[in-house]
């Protein structure tokens, strides 16, 4: 990894950890460090038909990059990119759909993208299972709709945070994200982890999770672990959507993506390359 | 007031003795319910809100429906409601505390319910309906007990309490239009994205509140010697005839913008909910047989009583039958197929069926006893002081 980039991770991941844990790091960790590049964020695309005057976030906003060509042909690696997600946030594993705690998962292209479904699809489109995660959206209806702030952007950085310790679980947020990303624990998930990571906390019974791209990770100067899986192939790519110099805007540059349900207003920031 | 309660006939501490078993009954499952987590209740990571929210929907309605009676006596002054205003204010309490059991019930983590006051969010529909639900509660404590305190010492009620009987008017609305916000406000969901939900509420609320009223009132004309009047049955009989008709019609429109449109996420809910949806060759058709009961319930009971304006006949039996099939058909409606029928098919187009748990069942009917005690042990005292008054 550049120096640059490691750098930035862990910036990033810094202000992600302050966010969550103790406030009064926030201001050790000050937003300063972003003034600099704050002015060349702010730079929302005008002029682009469709667009009708949404608001743009700016600041850090952590996006992800998942190219399903590279996937296509290499079957294997969404299956060690879930794994490690698994092992890392000590995610249980239930055998039964009513009790599935899932962060990242596959999914056909139809249930994944139902609002983009077409009767001829590529072969790809047809046959290859597709990676599904919390969007970690620009305007999460999830956080709107929490009546705890349990859950929540992170100013620094755009993850969408979940606090396990304030939730109170009304499922509120389940009912309100449109992609499916949350899950609840019905009973105690301890007794089904396989591997226990005692580096992340396990949860307790009657709060809700989803992924938190690694937000732990990043204040280590880490990549998330699903991207950190499938390193060197170019099927996760990671990094700031707001920084016009960053990795993964010069990919967004090159590539046609799609996003999933961009009706819903939610302004996803993940992308999929079909 | 409250000594009323400690004394009657054989037949009300009889009802009072069948109700206890079931709270009995529900608080063991709760017990159960709290030691082991919502896994006990058949709600799924895709259907994840079941019969306690699904109750706790209805149950505002029913709330909320007191309006009908209160609305026309304190602001047209039709007196015919004199004596049963009480009957709709007090129901309201009960069906307000049975909402607040219910959403207890549902929490994953019941002791941090405080959180939503400690970490107040305006921004969340959730917040605001427990500040609607409260207020309304007080509300209907304050002017229920004040007016009918007033009435046992033969004196005309304080007038500052008029102000909160007016406040209570717009309440009452209130209560319903944020619970329906709880659910049209979700971007993914397009069974409840309807600006038609809040309205729609409403109507049922104005029908299955009243209707429960009208059954209160034969069950006191019965078993209490409490007798509400021909005249105010009847105009509840045509208020509940209203809110159903407009009730159906908003549904219908449903109807129409899903199969007209014929946009999938339209259609999907509403053809779950009646014909069944076809997924991977299954069917899943589980609310069908409901929904249309439901419906034949709706007309029967609608036909009933307009065969008896018409007519002009009136009989208490047939009131009563309409009234029932009526109440059980909104229940079906809003306290079953609105809230389950809106997981289905999930933002990822899946299917999964949700079946409640005997012990969820039992949860549900615990609390539903709870409230019919609550309410049981206020008409009492309604009655008593109706009774204490004629002596």
């Amino acid at each position: 990894m550049d120096n640059t980039r490691r750098k930035f991770l862990k910036i990033a991941g810094a202000a992600a950890l302050a966010g969550m844990s103790a406030p009064a790091i926030v201001k050790l960790t000050s937003h300063t460090a972003f003034a600099s590049e704050d002015a060349g964020h702010a730079t929302p695309a005008h002029g682009e038909a469709g667009a009708h005057g949404e608001p743009v976030s700016t600041g850090v906003r952590l996006g992800m990059v998942i190219d399903m060509r590279v996937f296509a042909v290499q079957p294997m690696l969404l299956d060690q990119a879930i794994a490690a997600c698994n092992k890392v946030h000590n995610i249980p594993h239930f055998t039964d759909r009513k009790n599935e705690i899932k962060w990242i998962w596959k999914a056909p292209y139809a249930n994944v993208f139902p609002e983009q479904e077409t009767l001829h699809k590529s072969e790809m489109a047809k046959t290859k299972p597709f990676a599904v995660l919390c969007n970690h959206c620009d305007n999460p209806s999830c956080v709107r709709v929490c009546p705890t702030k349990a859950t929540f952007v992170q100013p620094e950085n755009g993850i969408v945070g979940m606090d396990f310790h304030r939730c109170i679980g009304c499922r509120f947020c389940m009912a309100a994200c449109p992609y499916g990303a949350r899950s609840f624990n019905w009973q105690d998930p301890r007794p089904f982890i396989t591997n226990y990571n005692p580096d992340f906390p396990t949860r307790m019974r009657g709060v809700v999770e989803k992924c938190n791209f690694c937000g732990e990770r990043l204040a280590l100067g880490l990549e998330p672990a699903c991207v950190e899986a499938c390193k060197g192939t170019g099927a996760m790519v990671f990094g700031d959507l707001n920084d016009p110099a960053s990795e993964i805007r010069g990919v967004l540059d090159k590539e046609f993506t799609i996003q999933r349900n961009p009706a819903a207003g939610t302004r996803p920031s993940v992308y999929y390359i079909v | 007031m409250i000594e009323k309660v400690l004394k009657g006939k054989s037949t009300y501490w009889m009802w009072l003795a069948v109700l206890g078993t079931c709270i009995a009954i529900g608080a063991a499952c709760y017990v159960r319910q709290y030691m082991f987590g919502l896994g006990l209740t058949g709600m799924s990571r895709d259907v994840s809100w079941g019969l306690y929210i699904s109750q706790f929907t209805f149950l505002v309605g029913v709330a909320a429906g007191g309006l009908m009676l209160v609305l026309p006596y304190y602001v047209h002054d039709y007196k015919a409601f004199g004596r049963i205003t009480i009957l709709g204010e007090f129901l309201a309490i009960s069906a307000l505390i049975m909402c607040l059991m219910f959403i207890m019930a549902d929490l994953g983590q019941p002791l941090r319910g405080l959180n939503v006051v400690f970490f107040p969010t305006p921004g969340s529909m959730l917040f605001w309906d427990m500040c609607v639900l409260w207020g309304y509660l007080i509300l209907n404590c304050l002017c229920g007990w004040v007016i009918l305190t007033a009435e046992r010492k033969q004196v005309h009620p304080p007038k500052w309490i008029y102000i909160f009987v007016y406040i209570s008017i717009p309440f009452a609305v209130s209560i319903h239009t944020v619970t329906a916000m709880l659910y049209c406000g979700l971007p993914g969901r397009h069974f409840w994205l309807s600006a038609i939900i809040a309205p729609r509420f409403l109507a049922s609320a104005f029908a299955a509140g009243p209707s429960l009223i009208v059954l209160a009132c034969l069950v006191l004309r019965k078993f209490a010697n409490f007798d509400a009047g021909k005249e105010a049955i009847q105009k509840l009989t045509t208020i509940i005839m209203y809110a159903v008709i407009i009730n159906t019609f908003f549904f219908l429109l449903e109807f129409f913008v899903g199969y007209y449109s014929g946009m999938p996420g339209h259609i999907h809910s509403l053809e779950y909910l009646f014909f069944g949806l076809e997924h991977d060759g299954h069917v899943y058709n589980n609310l069908v047989p409901f929904m249309w009961t439901a419906t034949a319930f709706s007309f029967t009971g609608l036909g009933i009583l307009a065969y008896m304006k018409i007519a002009k006949v009136f009989d208490y039996r047939l009131v009563g039958v309409a009234s029932a099939l009526i109440f059980l058909s909104l229940w079906a409606d809003k306290g079953l197929g609105f809230v389950f029928g809106g997981f289905v098919p999930n933002p990822l187009n899946e299917v999964t069926e949700y079946i409640p748990t005997a012990n969820e069942l039992g949860i549900t009917l615990g609390i539903w006893a709870t409230g019919f005690f609550i309410l049981t042990l206020l008409y009492k005292i309604a009655v008593g002081v109706e009774h204490e008054i004629e002596a």
